[in-house]
Formats: C-alpha cells, structure tokens, sequence
C-alpha cells in the first residue's frame, strides 16, 4: 500500500533540529521524498507498523506532528502532479 | 501469497550502484541519479561494467535482493547472493533426485510435457487469428506436437525425453516465422541459434531468456532449491540446471508470445540490431531499453494460476513454480503440477 507521510518537528531547540533529522532519516529509508517534509511510501503492513513505531519513539508528542495518509493499492489514479520533480513511480519500469 | 516487487535495471556503463541506510542509490559521475529503497526491489541487474559498493552488496544480500551483472549484450555474467535459504534436508532431497533416473524422467517428463502443450498454444493460435496464412507444415506439426505427451509417458530414459524434447523444439521453431505478421523481411527465422545469434529474432529470445533465467534462479534460491542441480539438464558447472527446467514451460507464453507481439507491434526494428563481421546480431542500447521495459510490463499483466486458482502477476509465476516444486520434494504434494497456459 502506498502512504503518504507528512510531518511537523519544532526546532526552535537544538533537539527539535535533532528529532527532525532523525524523523527524515527514518522517512528516507522507507520511501521516496517527493517534497521537504512529505514523503511517498510503498509499503506492506508490517513494514508500515515498524516505520509508525520508529518515528513514534523520536518525535516529542508535545510538540512534534506526524501524519500518514492511507492511498491503498490502487494509489496511482488518487495521486495528481503539477510542476517540477515528479519523482519515480516504485511499481513502474525502473531503468537507468 | 508474496508480493511481486520491482527490478532496477542498470544500463548506463558509468553508474555506480551504492547504498545510504536502507537505501540503493545509482551515482553517475559520484552525483546522486536515483535513489530507491531497498524493500521496494527483488532484483537490480547491471548492463555493462556498473560498479557497486561492498556495502551495497552485503544490503543485497541481506535483503534477499538479487543483483546480477549482465553485458552489455545481456550475456549473463554472475551473480551476487547470500546464504542459500531454506534447508538442507531439501537440497538434499533434490540431489538424491536428481541421481535417481526414475524421478529425474518423472519430473522431466512434467517440464517438457508443459512446454510442448504451450508451444503448442502458441502456435495454434495463428490456426485460430490468422487462418488465412496457415499451410500444412504448420496444420501437421500441430498434430504431431498434440501427440507428443503421450509419447513422453512411454519414453524410456532421460534421452529418450530430451530426444522428443529436441525434436517439438524443431517443429515449434520451423514455424515461428509464421507468427510474424509485421516487418516479416527483417524478422525471420531460420532456426534457432545462439552464441552468438546470427538473426534478430534469435538476439532478441535470447536477451528475454537470458532476463527470464535471471528471475528463475532467484526465485529458486528464495525456496531454498539448488537452481544448478536439475533434471532434465544434467550437470555442467556453471549451467543453473534446474533453472533451465523449470523455465521450460514458461517459455512460450512469457517470452515467446512477447517477442512476436514486439515485433508486430513494430516496437522494435531492425535498426535496433547491429549485425557485425562474424554474422553476430547485437541488440542496440534503445531497442534492449524498450525490451526491458516491455519485458517490466509483462511480468505486471495478471493471470489465474491455472494450477492454484490464484490472481497473480505473471512475474511470480517463476516463484510459484519454484514453490510448488519444493512443497512436492517434501511430500507434501504427490506430483508436481507444471505451468499450463492456453
């Protein structure tokens, strides 16, 4: 299933500016960022449940959001792009 | 039922594959081209002389990723994997098999039955698009392929089965000219050959196989099979001998049926073929590029599994088999049920 992930970390604090790296890092290894802070990820459930674990324990609940939004599997005809970086398709020809 | 997961082709000569956390990342001139996680992949394959990292390697290997290193005319050069999964009370099984001349027949006996009924497929369905184009060579070879499984229950030996094999091969392929029906000057057939190809439709199934061979041996690997320790292909070092089988039946309806339509669908064209001084064709880099990405495609198209009634993509169709062949040498299952394709 494809999820979007979006995220807010608050860095007015040396922590925050920490939190929000680590936040991107994990988002990084799971999917494709298709702008600064949202991230496009195909992922099976299990792997959903580790990457939802993971950011759960770095973010500060007080202070930091994390949103995921739910395409499914047919995801492709809910996704629309407009203007530069359109990123890769992860189901498609991949050739370089 | 496991997920068919994407291949990352390589083409371009001066890449360099890496990796940055759970990331691969293909670098061209040390900038970053693309990036992609790594659960998002089953396989890359390398075109050319690609570089890639150790540490790339070892994530491959982790992950159950296989990376492969083809030419650049897609001759199959090696691969990288990790510990063979699954268990040695299988791999055993396999190689008591494999010296038993009864199962060994047995077993052959399912894979060249299957090929021979879909070549058979294949080729009938000109009889039933296309009659006006079919003569009697065509009209009897059908017949005599129709009655070949039968023959293949009373052949004797492994020979015996390869001959019957041999002899379907030559009737299939003295007839795949007539399944082109575009561009039938620059596409034509006299047999098959290879090493090198001498004809364009000869460099392009051997390319597909080649891709074909690739999905195979990882898809045996990833049951815990030996992909080098067959049946109907006895042992030759290097040969991924059970590879070889269990492809057998899948070679016309995956790769086949798609170099005929590629051709009529004028995707391809000859000039996409460099023939050089020796009588070689080699494939050019855009035509092997629409080859691919054909090839992508087809693996997505969705078939029922005619043995286990399942939707699938055709792309696993290699990993079902390679199951289904596993569950049936620890006796779970009585026989083992080839890939049939009308």
């Amino acid at each position: 299933m494809m999820v979007l992930i979006t995220y807010d970390v608050n860095v007015t604090t040396v922590s925050g500016k920490s939190r929000l790296r680590k936040v991107a890092k994990q988002c990084v290894n799971y999917g494709q960022r298709v702008q600064n802070s949202v991230f496009e990820c195909l992922l099976d459930p299990t792997q959903f449940a580790i990457l939802k674990n993971r950011l759960e324990k770095i973010i500060n609940p007080e202070k930091d959001s994390v949103r995921f939004y739910f395409l499914g599997n047919n995801w492709k005809n809910r996704v629309e792009h407009v203007g530069t970086k359109c990123g890769y398709d992860p189901e498609g020809v991949l050739m370089i | 039922m496991r997920r068919l997961l994407n291949t990352l082709y390589v083409t371009m000569p001066d890449a360099y594959l890496a990796c940055d956390g759970e990331n691969v990342l293909v670098k061209i001139e040390d900038e970053i081209r693309f990036r992609i996680p790594v659960h998002n992949l089953e396989g890359i394959v390398c075109f050319g002389f690609a570089g890639a990292s150790p540490k790339l390697m070892y994530l491959c290997c982790e992950r159950g990723v296989a990376l492969s290193f083809l030419t650049t005319y897609g001759k199959f050069m090696g691969r990288i994997t990790g510990n063979i999964s699954g268990n040695v009370l299988l791999r055993r099984t396999q190689y008591r098999w494999s010296d038993d001349e009864t199962i060994s027949s047995r077993l052959s006996r399912r894979f060249v039955a299957a090929k021979i009924i879909n070549s058979r497929a294949v080729l009938h369905r000109v009889l039933r698009d296309h009659p006006e184009i079919v003569d009697n060579n065509l009209r009897d070879s059908l017949v005599l392929l129709a009655r070949m499984p039968e023959r293949l229950e009373r052949a004797a030996d492994g020979s015996a089965i390869r001959g019957i094999e041999g002899e379907a091969a030559h009737l299939y392929f003295s007839n795949f000219n007539k399944l082109i029906l575009n561009q039938k000057d620059d596409f034509q057939m006299i047999n098959r050959n290879r090493r090198p190809p001498t004809d364009r439709i000869n460099a392009l199934l051997s390319f597909l196989y080649t891709l074909l061979t690739h999905e195979v041996v990882a898809a045996l690997e990833s049951v815990g099979l030996d992909p080098q320790v067959g049946f109907l292909h006895r042992d030759r070092p290097g040969r991924p001998s059970l590879a070889l089988d269990v492809m057998e039946e899948m070679r016309p309806h995956l790769v086949d049926r798609l170099a005929v339509t590629l051709i009529n669908r004028n995707q391809i064209s000859s000039d996409g073929f460099n023939v050089k001084e020796n009588g070689a064709v080699i494939m050019e880099d855009d035509t092997r590029k629409e080859v691919l990405t054909a090839w992508q495609k087809r693996k997505q198209e969705v078939i029922t599994h005619p043995y286990l009634g399942e939707k699938i993509p055709l792309g696993l169709v290699p990993y079902v088999q390679a199951l289904l062949l596993a569950r049936h040498m620890r006796g779970d299952m009585e026989d083992y049920p080839p890939f049939f394709w009308k």
